[in-house]
């Protein structure tokens, strides 16, 4: 690990100051793919500004009909929360299925979703829920934040603040984990709220999570995993790697489609 | 460099570290508190679990410097007044290591389970002990040992 300054701001806009005066800076929220890769020195930036000192970034509240996690919530903490449990169940089970115990101590909504690993859960519930994405300084939407592999919408200097997620009527979420590191090989999470159906990919997409318009249009006429009889994924958009083949991946998506459409 | 201060197995502890000097190289280098082992140093053995504020975490994916101000404890501070600690002691009953390589961050994990679970399934000790990697045992001990052990903690025998 290359040496660096560390800062613990405790507030927001004090982290963003620091973000904006420092050039090559860093935020670290769990640190469960920061120190990894700084000890690879795959990143070496020259500040790390630590969000755990800040307070109120790890809420987990209902307003209404829609569910509000706090950038620095531990996945252990959206798994137990019967806030989530309640609201969107799909969710707290996603959580309670990442990584480890130890992992899930540590790693947090906002980390993963900044990060966008293309074989990460979260982003796949983001984009199926229909979430919105808040920062220091503007919301997206999870359709436009998600722009490719590691790659998201957020600008520099900008930190997520929390997410925010609308109540869906019926939503789970099915994953063929990786049988060493638990990351999705295919993950598939689909969601139904008033007449609006989404399916989102994750672990399989060459450029990350996606939809599957094709899927949607099935499920919308009627919502049964018999609707999705038939219909195939082209693997020709798909990773293969050591792990699994583009074709075994395009495969598992029906499979793992299937799955989450029976249990929501 | 910054100095931490931190509550080690009960004691207060200070030094000075590097920002970039894992959690891990202040409890074995700077205490000299070897039993937490480093056996991947990659995120994926848990052969560096210890509790950061009642939680397990692994020591070698966190930061020494984010630790100031916090609570940790190490396998050295489970035993009490010369006695193991009741999961030691069932690790030791059910044969639940060989080399006891693993053996600091099973236990530590171990204890964490029983701490959030009370006392677990069978099938839930194994998908808890995803993190903890043991190259010698096959685990089949360990989670006889765990259960055994969450059953003296839960004031059982
Ligand atoms: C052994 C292991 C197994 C894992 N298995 C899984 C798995 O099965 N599924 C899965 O999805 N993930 C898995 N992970 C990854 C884990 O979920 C990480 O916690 C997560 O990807 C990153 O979150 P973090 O809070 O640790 O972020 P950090 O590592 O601290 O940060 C990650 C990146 O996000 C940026 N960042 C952090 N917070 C913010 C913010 N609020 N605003 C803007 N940018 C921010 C950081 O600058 C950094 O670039 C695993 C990790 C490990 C070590
Ligand atoms: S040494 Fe920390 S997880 Fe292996
Ligand atoms: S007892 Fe040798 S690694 Fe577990």
């Amino acid at each position: 690990m290359y040496a660096f300054d560390y800062h613990r701001p405790s507030s927001v806009r004090q982290a963003a100051n620091m973000l904006k005066s420092n050039g090559e800076a860093k935020l670290l929220a769990g640190g469960q793919t920061l120190i990894p890769t700084l000890k690879q020195r795959l990143a070496a930036p020259e500040v790390l500004i630590d969000l755990n000192g800040v307070e109120g970034l790890d809420v987990i509240e209902l307003k209404g009909r829609t569910l509000h996690v706090g950038a620095m919530a531990r996945h252990a903490d959206v798994a137990n929360s019967e806030v989530v449990k309640e609201a969107i169940p799909a969710l707290a089970a996603l959580a309670e299925g990442i990584g480890d115990p130890h992992v899930r101590h540590c790693g947090t909504i906002g980390g993963s979703v900044a990060n966008n690993d293309p074989a990460a859960d979260y982003p796949a519930a983001l984009l199926a829920l229909g979430a919105t994405i808040h920062t220091n300084e503007r919301k997206i939407g999870a359709d436009e934040f998600f722009t490719g592999m590691f790659e998201t919408a957020l600008e520099d200097g900008e930190i997520i603040t929390k997410i925010t997620f609308p109540v869906p009527r019926r939503a789970a979420y099915s994953k063929f984990p990786n049988p060493a590191s638990r990351y999705a090989l295919v993950g598939v999470f689909v969601s139904k709220r008033g007449s609006e159906i989404r399916v989102a990919v994750t672990g399989a997409g060459a450029d990350g999570v996606f939809r599957l318009p094709g899927f949607e249009d099935a499920l919308s006429k009627r919502f049964a995993a018999k609707s999705l009889d038939g219909l195939t994924v082209d693997a020709d958009d798909l990773n293969g790697d050591i792990h699994a083949s583009a074709e075994y991946r395009a495969h598992l998506i029906g499979v793992m489609a299937k799955r989450a459409v029976a249990a929501a | 460099m910054p100095t931490v201060a931190m509550t080690v197995n009960a004691k207060s502890v200070s030094g000075e570290v590097e920002t970039r000097t894992l959690l891990v190289e202040f409890v074995r280098d700077q205490l000299r508190l070897t039993g937490t082992h480093v056996g991947c140093d990659t995120s994926q053995c848990g052969a560096c679990v210890v509790h950061v504020d009642g939680r397990a975490v692994k020591s070698c994916t966190m930061l020494a410097v984010q630790c100031d101000g916090a609570s940790v404890t190490t396998i050295e501070g489970l035993a009490a007044n010369g006695e193991l600690h009741p999961m030691q002691a069932a690790f030791r009953e059910h044969h639940g290591l060989q080399c006891g390589f693993c053996t600091p961050g099973m236990i530590m994990s171990a204890v964490d389970i029983v701490n959030r679970l009370g006392v677990p399934s069978e099938e839930t000790i194994r998908e808890e002990l995803e993190g903890n990697i043991c190259r010698c045992t096959g685990y089949h001990n360990i989670v006889k040992a765990i259960g055994a052990g969450a059953r003296v903690m839960n004031g059982g025998t």
